[in-house]
């Protein structure tokens, strides 16, 4: 049983197909780099994975059930733009509230330990308001990683972090990665996100234009994949 | 083929109309106490039957479209609502010129003039919803939950209106039921010809709405890449 | 094969009601430390009371006669704003997607928000009535506990029937102007029987056969609309 697997999806917005025919498959243990450029699906395809949406035709599977199942939905961390936190809530509430609905045994305890994993532990009294960036983003890790997921969808995750954020995320990543957990995540190429991949499915268009194992090469040469099987690398990805 | 059909029906609808508006106009006597405009029923009262009849197939097409998911019955849902309202409208202004000539009064919230409008009023809100919504999916799915919503009230409307109305009475528009069996057999002859008409409506309003999802995702083939 | 996901899967924790107390806490809690929503409920309740009172003139036994109409045409428009706060205050940073993707079934998030819809408008509306008693010098405690009852009924209409619609139009650009158009004409057999039923209760008149129907109507509406919204809500979340 895999932790994730897409087969013949198609994604409608009307008649038009924003995804065309996707199937692959995450193996144990492994991270999956999703590229792609913008519009070409990657959002779209992680939502479906999160349980956010559901697909036209096909299926999608997260260690063998539906991804909108209930209990499957268990097991899913999820980072995507926004930070998914409330503003008006303390470090505190919001993970506690998190931990209580994701059905942790305990939500006090694993608030509190996210909340020092993450070096928050002196603010967690403090309302996310007055957070700043770097401490709302660490906040965020903290909400994804809080139940424990056996697998994690981030969108562009290192995107729009500081240091000390991309750091802690590197830090968890490895470690979830280390203990076995399965990684999808979704990048414009950068290495801090390749760096992490054991494998890289490229979408084109709304198709599956390559999906295998990440090489060197597409380590030191980020464009190579994009020259090879899709488009013309763009200046901004 | 389609478009056989819709002529087939039209020429079928305009040569019953012309018969029965000749019936209706030249054959039947004046009614005993309302006198010649009397004769409005016969428009009145078949186009309210149709405009709840399309309503109840537009929610019917919801489900199936929640269900199959199959755009088709988005579009007939659609179609379906915006000609119900059509229809509905006439009822109401047919009601209210009724109401004029006989009451002297253009409204007289008489229970089933008012559970019109009220239908009027949700139905016109799901035509609304549906301008506000752009991207076809997420409009088809949310008009399906409104037109589902919407026909479950229907008939609560009704009653209570109908209730409040027994409580506080006000002239009504036709009293109902006091109808010799001649004027019976005309108005649902009459409403033939009415809903041959909304059908041949349907089918074009379903025509365009097929259109325009098309072109939709023409558009969005262009932009997208 | 799979490494540990915390707690085993069928935990008890996950149960429909504690995450629908949960949600409804979180509203609670979010709105008593803003109170956007409700300051603007107090004040727009406020504000049509005065503005009735100008319009009309009405005489201590006019008011008494019309308590029930005035009261509920109160209630709907001042919920309006709290409704339509309701889903619209998952918006900011994405915290509606969170709560889609959580393992939380649609019925559970739409329980909790209704929920707490219901407490935030039941506190307006117990408010506006001592304030009510005062501007138009009615007495309306006689019959208190029916009269609560009432309330207690006709607001789970407005709340049920206002948080579906206000999930179905978060995200529309026009979501202030589309909840009250499409949701007060649905909502009018259970503010016409809401209108019925409090109105004699103010005026202390007797409670009639006839009444008793309005009562069953009000009591049919709320059970009707909270299956069809508690059916349909997982088709209104999930893109």
């Amino acid at each position: 049983m895999k932790p994730v697997e897409i087969a013949g999806v198609w994604k409608f917005y009307g008649d038009f197909p924003a995804l065309r025919d996707i199937t692959f498959d995450v193996e144990p243990g492994a991270s999956m780099a999703l590229l792609g450029r913008n519009g070409a699906g990657k959002t779209t395809l992680l939502r479906m994975l999160a349980g956010l949406s559901r697909p036209g035709r096909g299926t999608i599977r997260i260690c063998g059930t539906d991804a909108r199942d209930r209990m499957t939905r268990r097991s899913i961390g999820i980072l995507g733009h926004g930070i998914s936190l409330y503003e008006e809530l303390s470090a505190i509430e919001n993970l506690r509230l998190f931990a209580r609905i994701y059905g942790v045994e305990d939500a006090d305890a694993a608030a509190s330990e996210w909340l020092e994993r993450t070096g928050l532990e002196k603010v967690r009294d403090g309302l996310v308001r007055e957070f700043s960036r770097g401490m709302r983003q660490r906040l965020a890790v903290a909400r994804a990683f809080l139940h424990s997921p056996s697998v994690l969808l981030l969108d562009e995750p290192f995107t729009a972090l500081d240091d000390r954020a991309i750091a802690l995320l590197q830090s968890l990543l490895r470690d979830a990665i280390a203990e076995g957990r399965t990684v999808v995540l979704s990048t414009h190429q950068l290495r801090e996100a390749l760096e992490l991949a054991t494998h890289v499915a490229l979408l084109v268009r709304g198709r599956l234009a390559y999906t295998g194992e990440r090489t060197g090469e597409m380590l030191e040469d980020t464009g190579w994949l994009y020259r090879q099987y899709g488009e013309p690398q763009s200046v901004t990805a | 083929m389609r478009d056989k059909t819709i002529m087939v029906l039209s020429l079928l609808a305009a040569v019953m109309f012309a018969g029965n508006l000749a019936i209706i106009l030249l054959v039947l006597p004046d009614e005993v106490s309302q006198g010649p405009i009397f004769r409005i029923i016969f428009f009145h009262v078949p186009v309210a039957w149709t405009a709840f009849v399309l309503f109840f197939a537009a929610m019917i097409s919801s489900i199936l479209f929640l269900v199959r998911k199959d755009f088709k019955y988005d579009s007939f849902a659609a179609a379906a609502t915006e000609v119900g309202l059509a229809f509905g409208a006439a009822n109401l202004l047919t009601g209210m010129i009724w109401g004029r000539i006989i009451w002297g009064i253009w409204w007289t919230w008489d229970a089933r003039l008012t559970s019109m409008l009220v239908g009027w009023i949700i139905y016109a809100g799901y035509v609304m919803l549906r301008r506000a919504i752009e991207e076809p999916t997420e409009r088809a799915r949310m008009s399906a939950v409104v037109s589902i919503l919407a026909f479950a009230d229907v008939p609560i409307i009704f009653w209570s209106i109908k209730w409040w109305r027994t409580q506080h009475p006000q002239p009504v528009v036709y009293g109902g039921g006091f109808l010799s069996p001649g004027y019976w057999y005309m108005l649902f002859l009459n409403w033939i010809p009415i809903l041959l008409l909304g059908v041949v409506l349907l089918l074009l309003r379903m025509r365009q709405e097929q259109t325009g999802r098309e072109i939709d995702a023409l558009r969005r083939e262009v932009h997208a890449f | 094969m799979n490494p540990p996901a915390g707690p085993p899967m069928k935990a008890p924790h996950l149960s429909f009601f504690r995450q629908a107390s949960t949600v409804a806490w979180k509203d609670l809690r979010s709105e008593l430390r803003t109170k956007e929503a409700l300051n603007a409920s107090f004040a727009f309740a406020l504000v049509i009371l005065l503005l009735f009172s100008i319009a009309f003139e009405p005489t201590e036994d006019e008011t008494r006669q019309i308590s029930g109409g005035l009261l509920w045409l109160v209630f709907a428009f001042a919920g309006a704003l709290i409704l339509n706060r309701s889903f619209a205050r998952e918006l900011a940073n994405d915290c509606l997607d969170a709560l889609i993707a959580a393992p939380m079934s649609g019925a559970a998030l739409f329980l909790g928000k209704t929920l707490a819809n219901f407490v935030l408008l039941s506190a307006v509306e117990f408010v506006c009535l001592p304030v009510f008693g005062v501007l138009y010098n009615v007495s309306w405690t006689h019959q208190f506990w029916p009269l609560a009852g009432v309330i207690a009924l006709g607001t789970w209409g407005l709340t049920v029937v206002g948080t579906v619609f206000s999930a179905l139009t978060v995200n529309l650009r026009l979501r202030e102007l589309m909840l009250p158009m499409l949701v007060y004409p649905i909502l009018i057999p259970c503010l016409l029987a809401a209108m019925q039923l409090t109105g004699p209760l103010v005026l202390g008149d007797p409670y009639t056969a006839e009444l008793s129907q309005m009562l069953r109507l009000l009591v049919a509406f709320d059970v009707i609309f909270s299956a069809l919204s508690l059916a349909l809500i997982e088709t209104v979340m999930v893109r």
